[in-house]
């Protein structure tokens, strides 16, 4: 992991359309008037032809990329997570994935990083809603690296996808030429002590406890989910089977994301005890991203305390 | 003009449709008589006369569309199918059942002509309208055809939608409004008006046309009009009576979504 090298996804987001654009002439991007803030605008200002900016209006913007879909168009959806998900959630369910249609919503200023525009802008509860919904991918990449591979590996599944980026910068976590697999979490060392499932930008404050304990001779393991629908069953169960403690984190909701998901797998599969790091059943409030997730308990800190508790 | 001969043909073919929807109904025990009915004439000269679509080619890239946007009328939209040849007639006694691949409404997967699955009110128009875009930037010509019903337009998507394909200049887009005056908890007017539709609709910056939507000289010349409207989408507001048909469901708001019991549906059998 490179500490001092740090990139927010919705940049890399808006790097890797530039490229698609210019290998797929199918790819169109809509926006709701966000366009600079989710980076589509990069994609507009090489290909404005295949830019569509809807204003704001959400449902409007989500069913108009399933019309496109029906017309082999690869529409990529962009606003903030709160309005995609939230305001569309409809519009999605029935008129994208009951249909299966191939229409990629790619989600920026997920989660309680969002910062200072407070409670109404903090999406929270995404991963839940998302997942719910059937013939639904959910992916949920942690750096720089793993946005451009699920950007890239969302056009080739053919059916609706959903990529939660986030607002801040977060630092790179892997290799340029790193092989990801969809629905294969990746883990990080093999201690047997606890691991930490992690996703999105808590996989960086995980890999820092991580590296913490371990000059405490405490050694963990680091699992990060890029993809949380379909979740990797295996993973989970040879961790409850080879360590001690069971942690997850997310900047979202303890209820639906990545701990319940998890939990589901743990319910059927091998029973074990799981705890769940996440905003607990609150909304969030405005404050500097860093202040927040200190607020939330959402860093390092939080992961070494469980870890040795 | 129409001929005396291809008159008759079309409202024969109306006729049918018609019986089919009462059928349909009848046997799957639910379902939506009224709305259907009001749009059965328009369907007509969409599958009849105006739409360029291939029976044997259902999904050619350069077709013509039609969206049901008010996706609870799916006995109408079957039956004209049927009629067309894109379903089998005999499956329309199916509608609703478990084993059938006719859907309470409609599912673009199951059923080959179904350009888009349909049910919750309000987003037919942005789906038209990206199709429409579609169309423009792979300069293709063909025209995308969206039905609502005037209880729909209530929702707010529609002007959402509407302002897009004005904005977007989508003169390839031809929305029909099934303005039959109910919706289920009774006239529009008294649930929540949606008039002045055409007022509105205009001032949206759509071209729009008034007609008797159970005439079918006007329906075809509203069509006409819209083909050659240019730079702008056009609006037909379709004056039609719910229920059209069948004297005892006609502007009857009980009948949205209630099937005959045996005796109403001979008797609607007999007037059809």
């Amino acid at each position: 992991m490179d500490i001092n090298k740090k990139i927010a996804t919705r940049q890399s987001y808006g790097e890797s359309l530039v490229e698609l654009g210019k290998v797929n002439n199918n790819i169109v991007v809509l926006d709701a008037d966000l366009a600079e803030a989710t980076k589509t605008n990069l994609f507009k200002k090489e290909f404005p032809d295949r830019f569509f900016d809807m204003g704001i209006a959400e449902q409007d913007m989500l069913a108009t990329a399933a019309g496109f879909s029906t017309c082999n168009k690869i529409p990529f959806v962009s606003t903030f997570a709160i309005f995609a998900t939230g305001r569309a959630y409809d519009q999605i369910r029935n008129s994208i994935c009951y249909p299966k249609l191939n229409v990629k919503i790619c989600a920026t200023h997920s989660g309680i990083t969002v910062g200072e525009d407070g409670a109404t802008h903090q999406m929270l509860e995404d991963i839940n809603i998302m997942r719910g919904l059937p013939n639904m991918t959910v992916l949920s990449p942690c750096d720089d690296i793993e946005t451009k591979w699920a950007v890239n590996e969302a056009v080739k599944i053919n059916g609706p996808v959903y990529i939660r980026l986030g607002r801040a910068v977060t630092p790179i976590i892997y290799e340029e030429n790193n092989d990801f697999k969809l629905g294969e979490a990746i883990q990080f060392g093999n201690g047997r002590e606890a691991t930490v499932f992690a996703t999105g930008m808590m996989v960086a404050e995980a890999l820092k406890a991580k590296e913490e304990l371990e000059k405490e001779g405490i050694d963990i393991r680091v699992v990060d989910f890029h993809t949380i629908k379909p979740i990797d069953k295996k993973i989970i169960v040879k961790c409850a089977k080879e360590t001690k403690k069971l942690i997850s984190i997310e900047d979202h909701s303890i209820i639906g994301g990545l701990g319940t998901a998890i939990s589901e797998v743990l319910t059927e599969e091998y029973p074990a005890k799981l705890i769940k790091l996440g905003i607990k059943d609150c909304f969030g409030k405005s404050g500097n991203a860093m202040e927040l997730l200190k607020y939330f308990g959402l860093t390092s800190k939080e992961i070494i305390e469980n870890v040795k508790n | 003009m129409l001929s005396d001969v291809e008159l008759k043909n079309l409202q024969e073919i109306s006729r049918r449709i018609r019986r089919n929807i009462i059928e349909m109904v009848y046997f799957a025990a639910s379902g939506h008589p009224g709305g259907s009915l009001s749009i059965v004439d328009i369907l007509t000269i969409l599958y009849f006369k105006e739409l360029r679509i291939n029976v044997n080619n259902p999904k050619d890239e350069n077709r013509d569309r039609l969206i049901l946007s008010k996706g609870h009328c799916s006995p109408a939209l079957y039956s004209v199918l049927a009629e067309k040849g894109f379903i089998p007639k005999e499956d329309l006694k199916t509608f609703r059942k478990i084993d059938s691949y006719l859907q309470g409404h409609p599912d673009m997967n199951k059923v080959p002509g179904v350009e888009m699955t349909s049910g919750s009110l309000g987003q037919g128009l942005s789906v038209s309208n990206g199709i429409a875009l579609s169309g423009k930037l792979d300069q293709k010509d063909y025209r995308v055809y969206c039905i609502l019903g005037d209880g729909e337009i209530e929702e707010g998507q529609v002007w959402e939608a509407a302002m897009s394909a004005s904005h977007y200049k989508l003169d390839n887009v031809c929305v029909i409004v099934d303005n039959n005056n109910l919706q289920i908890d009774g006239k529009i007017t008294d649930v929540m008006s949606p008039y002045p539709i055409d007022k509105k609709f205009e001032s949206f910056g759509f071209n729009t046309i008034e007609i008797d939507g159970h005439n079918f000289e006007e329906i075809i010349n509203a069509f006409e009009i819209a083909r050659k409207t240019k730079n702008k989408p056009t609006a037909i507001i379709a004056k039609t009576i719910k229920g059209k048909g069948v004297s005892y469901m006609e502007n009857m708001v009980g009948w949205h979504g209630k099937a005959p019991n045996e005796e109403q549906y001979k008797l609607a059998l007999k007037e059809l």
